[in-house]
């Protein structure tokens, strides 16, 4: 692992409500469509990387973690009770709202 | 923009690029299907079957394969660094109450260096596409009838981890060898479509 990781901050630890962004981008993109402005609960940092979206674009882009982020079916689909687990990058992730994080998945 | 997968137009220029790298020196003919051969070698579902018999008899090892399965499959011989470089390998253990199975929405994300190809199904878009919307249904279209109280977890292989299941180990095997008991296990267990 590169030493300069190791100095770098995560943004978001296990347990952390997140909100994905609705952005829909021109470019390619690793936020699944079906996850787009959903809540969910950061279960695992699973490594640092560089953004995808960056990539994709010709760019070096910026490492940053990436996390598995886990989903309630009815969250995502509006019903379900299946959980489903997904792997992104800090960037398309902000803090839940306040209230968004007494819900449970 | 995910899941803009046309084949035939990037296929043509791929190949158009590798006829200009070789005519200018950079790239020796046939390298490219050496590498790969190289990165496929040794992929085999049997690895996944040898890791999950050896997880069904050593406590020890399976939550250590569950914590950081990249370091714990060297312990059997195995590694995912075939590659460019080493790719992170997430495992999830079925039990009574969970079963797991895995997808990849965006593309066909897969352990191959590990596994081997991955199945047709496994890439195509009604797998991919249906699986996260209604797994119970899926899976019991694959033959695979949970009890209503299984809770199912899908897990998107969306960036850089690759996943692998750890089934259970089916009642009346205590007698069974090792090599008899990986011979139980399938490439659907080891995505999650099907019980081992």
């Amino acid at each position: 692992m590169h030493p300069a990781i190791w100095l770098m901050t995560d943004r978001f630890a296990p347990g952390d409500r997140v909100r994905t962004s609705s952005r829909d981008p021109e470019w390619h993109t690793r936020l699944p469509r079906y996850t787009r402005g959903v809540v969910g609960e950061v279960v695992e940092v699973a490594g640092h990387h560089p953004l995808a979206d960056d990539r994709a674009r010709g760019r070096s882009g910026r490492e940053q973690a990436v996390y598995h982020v886990r989903f309630a079916a009815a969250d995502l689909f509006g019903d379900g009770t299946h959980s489903v687990t997904v792997e992104l990058w800090e960037d398309y992730l902000e803090p839940a709202a306040d209230h968004e994080r007494e819900m449970t998945a | 923009m995910s899941g803009d997968h046309g084949s035939a137009a990037i296929a043509g220029r791929v190949r158009h690029v590798e006829a200009l790298l070789e005519q200018r020196g950079l790239l020796d003919d046939g390298e490219i299907d050496r590498r790969i051969d190289e990165f496929l070698a040794g992929g085999s579902p049997i690895n996944g079957a040898r890791i999950v018999v050896r997880a069904w008899l050593d406590a020890g090892f399976h939550d250590r394969l569950l914590a950081d399965a990249n370091a714990t499959i060297r312990e059997v011989g195995l590694s995912m660094a075939g590659g460019l470089q080493e790719q992170r390998l997430k495992v999830v253990a079925n039990n009574e109450q969970e079963h797991n199975v895995v997808v990849c929405t965006l593309c066909s994300c897969y352990p191959i260096a590990l596994l081997g190809p991955s199945p047709s199904w496994y890439k195509s878009e009604a797998y991919r596409s249906r699986v996260v919307r209604d797994p119970r249904g899926v899976l019991h279209e694959f033959g695979l009838k949970l009890p209503a109280d299984t809770r199912i977890s899908v897990w998107d292989a969306s960036a850089e981890s690759r996943y692998m299941v750890v089934p259970r180990r089916p009642t009346g095997t205590d007698g069974f060898s090792e090599s008899e008991l990986v011979g139980l296990v399938t490439r659907k267990g080891l995505i999650g479509t099907a019980a081992v």
